[in-house]
């Protein structure tokens, strides 16, 4: 039988993720999501030669502390579902050379660490994993240097403009014991809006998060009250309230429990990050710190994360095309 | 007096390359590229000669000077040496500050080291 | 998802009401007043190359020097950047804004080597600026020789 509900939702028995491990950097320590934050460190290289081999090492190092907080070895760990902002993922690719376990590199933007979530999930509930590793992680500094401009060339952010979080956020989903589990997943599809300005990602991505989340609801039949918490991926202000416009437009409507894992990670008027954070390691780092955490303690008992995507390719965007945008919906219920 | 005619000047040329950032979303490097190339035309009309003489400073230091110190070479070398000065006047004209560039540029790559940002 | 022209331009006019513009009255005026500062520190040290007797074409390489050396110092503590961020265009359109333009690639991108990391990307910026200073010269040149020589 098809574990499937409506068009683009699966359902699933089986699933907990049994532990999470995040790591930041200096802002995101300094960020209201800070002390939830496993590891930060001050030195944006993290002790290596160039930020490239930073955001390797966050992805690395994340992922093995997921697995030791699993109790379980690398041995014991099917498959790892993994991706972040690098060319080529690089930071997963190169990550993995020293893990022992079998890898596939994905890659949905900043969208990913939801995109990880979902396969991860797929694979335990088919019954081809026990245990599944999703990684996600993205660097500041290197993904200005490959997606905009040198960060010492004195160009002004516009308002509009977020901040890449640095770091990487890791979580072992798993058939076996406790933790909270995901109940469904609703994939998304790419959304083009026309939005060309890559210094305004929140509107290009507002219409794809709007997408997934009316989906959910719909092929779910829940009411937006179900959940305790909705929390998109890295929409920002600028995204949020856009989103707002498009869910009212399709009849859905959120009290206070909307809210942005991007707007969650920095605050606004201390940090100078404008809209709020992004990058693959902003819901994946937001969510292993924090919503996991409050999950396991029972303070959230229903959540839907919306991690958002924009995909663009700096090639098609040099000759003229828009940023098509993604977003999947991942479903949490806590233990107790 | 020619400091604050300087002032005005620069500020002037620098309130229009801001509007076009802010307006038009153009980033840093096409307005880099444009105000050359304004620079430059409006060199060769002998209009921005009429700007220097104003503004001094003010209108050398901006990019939009570089393109004009390009046009002025270019008729310089036309009027000495004919026909290749066409070729050689512009590159010669702006021989000496894209050479410094480059020397500080490598200097400064040896001597520093990427920062964050905070 | 296939969405329709007219659904995209309904979109594109929300986003721009709901996106807020760059606060461009306090850029301007910051603008104005560090282009003018960097201008004018630029007319001091003209008048003082005048007085200590270099021809003008001299003074203006001397001037520029002096600039494109504070500008790549600057750079390389890091401080540029957070002058540019206030100043927008004010520390963009001068001759400091196209040093910082390709000392802060070549600092970035020596990771990746010096031929092609530093030595091609010192031009990203300036590359295009030389290469269309360049071609309008010998444009304005040619007609300058043909029409009016």
């Amino acid at each position: 039988m098809l574990k499937k509900k409506g068009r683009s939702t699966a359902v699933f028995d089986n699933v907990n993720v049994i532990s999470s491990a995040s790591f930041g950097g200096k802002k995101e320590s300094e960020g209201p999501l800070g002390k939830y934050i496993d590891f930060t460190t001050e030195d944006a290289m993290y002790g290596e030669k160039s930020w490239e081999k930073a955001e390797i090492k966050f992805f690395r190092e994340a992922s093995k502390l997921a697995i030791t907080k699993a109790d379980i070895s690398q041995s014991d760990v099917d498959y790892a579902f993994a991706g972040d902002l690098l060319n080529q993922c690089g930071a997963s690719a190169y990550g993995m050379r020293d893990l022992d376990i079998p890898f596939f590199g994905i890659y949905g933007a900043c969208s990913t660490f939801g995109e990880s979530l979902s396969l991860g999930a797929m694979a335990i509930d088919g019954k081809f994993a026990e245990n599944v590793l999703c990684t996600a992680g993205s660097h500041f500094c290197a993904a200005e240097k490959q997606f905009r401009f040198p960060l010492e060339l004195g160009t002004q952010r516009p308002p509009s403009a977020t901040w890449t979080v640095t770091g990487a956020g890791s979580c072992i989903l798993s058939s076996n014991g406790n933790g909270p589990r995901i109940t469904e997943v609703t994939t998304g599809k790419v959304v083009d809006m026309g939005v060309k300005d890559a210094a305004n990602m929140g509107a290009a991505m507002a219409p794809a998060a709007a997408e997934a989340i009316y989906s959910h609801f719909l092929d779910t039949g829940r009411k937006t009250n179900y959940y305790d918490c909705v929390a998109t991926g890295d929409l920002g202000e600028v995204g949020r309230e856009l989103l707002k416009h498009l869910l009212a437009e399709k009849g859905l409507y959120f009290e206070n429990n909307l809210t942005d894992c991007g707007i969650e990670m920095f605050d606004k008027e201390s940090q100078d990050t404008h809209c709020g954070g992004s990058g693959c390691a902003c819901s994946a780092v937001a969510f292993c710190a924090y919503f996991y955490k409050m999950l396991c303690e029972g303070k959230i008992k229903k959540m839907l994360l919306i991690p958002t995507g924009a995909l663009m390719n700096t090639t098609a965007s040099q000759q003229g095309e828009s940023i098509p945008s993604i977003a999947h919906a991942i479903a949490f219920e806590a233990r107790c | 007096m020619d400091y604050v005619k300087a002032f005005v000047t620069g500020g002037a040329i620098c309130v229009i390359g801001q509007i076009l950032i802010d307006k038009t979303k153009l980033t840093s490097a096409r307005i880099l590229v444009l105000f050359v190339v304004v620079g430059c035309i409006l060199g060769a009309l002998g209009i921005y000669e009429k700007v220097y003489n104003f503004g001094g400073a003010g209108a050398s230091v901006p990019l939009s000077g570089f393109g004009y110190l390009l046009s002025k070479g270019v008729y310089e070398e036309t009027e000495k040496n004919g026909i290749l000065g066409i070729f050689t006047g512009g590159l010669k004209a702006c021989s000496g500050g894209v050479s410094v560039a480059v020397l500080f540029s490598m200097l400064a790559a040896l001597i520093f080291e990427p920062k964050d940002k905070k | 998802m296939k969405t329709t022209e007219q659904e995209k331009e309904e979109y594109l006019k929300k986003v721009d009401k709901i996106t807020p513009n760059s606060p461009i009255i306090k850029n301007c005026i910051w603008a104005f007043c560090s282009g003018g500062l960097i201008c004018t520190a630029g007319e001091g040290l003209f008048k003082i190359f005048e007085s200590l007797g270099f021809s003008e074409d001299n003074r203006a390489l001397l001037v520029n020097i002096i600039l494109i050396g504070t500008s790549a110092i600057l750079t390389g503590l890091g401080l540029y950047s957070k002058l540019g961020k206030r100043c927008g265009a004010g520390t963009i359109i001068p001759i400091t804004g196209f040093a910082n333009s390709m000392v802060s690639p070549s600092i970035e991108f020596k990771k990746e080597g010096f031929v092609l990391g530093l030595g091609a990307k010192m031009f990203s910026v300036a590359g295009p600026v030389i290469v269309y200073g360049l071609l309008t010269s010998i444009i304005v040149g040619a007609i300058h020789y043909f029409l009016m020589g």
